[in-house]
């Protein structure tokens, strides 16, 4: 898709939103749903208050920490696991075990060993993004036919270079694709564990809003996480368009 | 100029896998010699142990028993000597046309000229390809690509694992054409392993027959008239093909 096509599709998506919005809040009545006037000239007063940017620097600075760190983490051991089954067989009952439990619930723990700050909200981030980057990092380097291999082998390249040059840009479109989905669950655990014993934040600033019944505010904060998101997921696929240009032609091609 | 004995020794080459019941034998007693600028085929039923030998040259795969032999050394890992074009191409969807055809040689950290990679892809029609992606060529191109690739390399052993299968017949001479020519241009030798008559009879000096017996070299065709590309209209070419079927047919 054209950069231009997208933004127009952005833009209508965003008039509709608006519009059902607006509908809703004259159904509802504006104290329990403010309309988007209302939410927008708040926004704009909002926007001009420093304090309102130390909350999304907070969130902004947890968000890219936690799925960094995981990142960091997760996408060598996985594209390692994924070409090396032996190594894979060993850990692979340490990934099942680890993958389904609900890290959120350990929040408590992680609270108590690292503290209420910045720290122990990133430990947490990272956890939840590592084994989504983990498991499908492997599981795409798990793809690498035997031809591949063979081929790769018989042109006399280094185990080196075959990560570098095979296992690499075989697993790049899974990483992105977890990136982007891991971007979703990070912004809702945020927004949870901001809500938390925490005074910086969009999460906190929602929640605050709400306490005080302050509906225009919390609606900016919703919003301003909300587009953390986005903007987030539309890096991730830019980045996947340009790194993995093979990949998203053959869709392109295969969708045609 | 040699300064090696032989060029190339196959010698009692076993190969045997473990299933899960039973140790299944592929290779049985497989023994060879190619000089420098030869040519061979192998044929034979599926499952003879093809694909198995050829690898076993390319240093891909340990023998059971037996030995390699490769300009008077055992191989035992790839030789930069020995370029392999494998079946599906082994091309790297991932890579462009270009960086296709240069990755053997960046790997083995060759140098070659700019003259020397037109060269190379003017032999085999793939000028202009350069930015696209394996996944938009044709088969045929493909075909030239993982080609180009090898011969880049300047090997003195080209392997070729069945490579024209997946092509239409037009195409497929054209490109036995072309693998003809560029032999005959430059100094190498060739081992084609394929399931077709007609490309063992144009393409192979020697042909090797493989069967599922003991040894598992079946027979050996001489195969002298080979070598000029209109040898496809000589009635030499139709006694050949018709000894070759006929031993293929009457194979258990």
């Amino acid at each position: 898709m054209s950069s231009g096509r997208q933004i127009l599709t952005y833009s209508i998506t965003v008039i509709i939103i608006f519009v059902l919005w607006y509908i809703l809040s004259l159904v509802l009545g504006s104290s329990l749903l403010p309309d988007p006037f209302i939410v927008f000239l708040r926004g704009f007063q909002e926007i001009a208050t420093a304090d309102f940017w130390l909350h999304v620097e907070a969130s902004s600075f947890r968000l890219l920490a936690g799925l960094s760190i995981a990142f960091i983490l997760a996408v060598p051991a996985g594209l390692v696991l994924g070409s090396n089954p032996k190594l894979d067989n060993l850990f692979a009952p340490l990934i099942y075990l680890g993958y389904p439990i609900p890290k959120i619930v350990l929040m408590p723990i992680i609270f108590v060993i690292f503290g209420l700050g910045d720290t122990g909200k990133i430990v947490l981030l990272t956890m939840i993004v590592f084994f989504q980057l983990l498991i499908t990092t492997r599981d795409s380097a798990r793809k690498i036919t035997k031809e591949i291999v063979l081929s790769f082998e018989s042109l006399g390249g280094t185990r080196w270079d075959y990560y570098l040059h095979v296992v690499w840009p075989v697993s790049l479109p899974g990483v992105f694709t977890s990136l982007r989905i891991g971007t979703g669950t990070a912004v809702a655990v945020l927004f949870f564990i901001e809500s938390i014993a925490t005074s910086r934040g969009l999460g906190a600033y929602i929640i605050d809003s709400w306490g005080r019944a302050d509906y225009a505010t919390m609606f900016v904060g919703i919003i301003a996480l909300s587009s953390i998101g986005i903007v987030l997921y539309e890096f991730f696929d830019l980045l996947e368009r340009k790194f993995s240009k093979w990949k998203t032609q053959q869709n392109a091609n295969t969708r045609r | 100029m040699a300064t090696y004995h032989k060029f190339l020794q196959v010698e009692g080459l076993h190969k045997s896998f473990a299933t899960e019941n039973e140790i299944k034998k592929v290779l049985q007693e497989v023994s060879f010699e190619m000089t420098f600028h030869d040519s061979l085929a192998i044929v034979g039923p599926s499952g003879c142990g093809k694909t198995t030998a050829l690898l076993a040259i390319a240093g891909l795969l340990a023998p059971t028993k037996g030995t390699v032999c490769f300009q008077d050394r055992i191989i035992t890992a790839p030789n930069r000597s020995i370029a392999l074009v494998l079946q599906e191409y082994g091309l790297f969807p991932w890579k462009t046309v270009k960086a296709n055809i240069v990755l053997g040689a960046k790997l083995q950290k060759i140098i070659f000229s700019d003259r020397w990679l037109e060269a190379v892809k003017n032999e085999l029609d793939i000028g202009g390809l350069d930015d696209l992606y394996p996944a938009q060529l044709s088969g045929g191109q493909r075909q030239r690509v993982a080609l180009a690739r090898a011969l880049l390399l300047n090997p003195q052993l080209l392997l070729l694992d069945e490579p024209f299968a997946a092509i239409d017949t037009v195409t497929r001479e054209r490109l036995q054409n072309q693998l003809l020519k560029v032999f005959q241009q430059r100094r190498f030798s060739y081992i084609i392993v394929t399931h077709n008559i007609e490309e063992a009879v144009f393409l192979g000096k020697r042909i090797i027959v493989l069967s599922n017996g003991i040894p598992s070299i079946n027979r050996i065709i001489h195969n002298q008239g080979m070598g000029e590309t209109d040898y496809r209209n000589k009635p030499e070419f139709f006694d050949r093909t018709k000894e070759l079927r006929t031993i293929l047919e009457e194979m258990p």
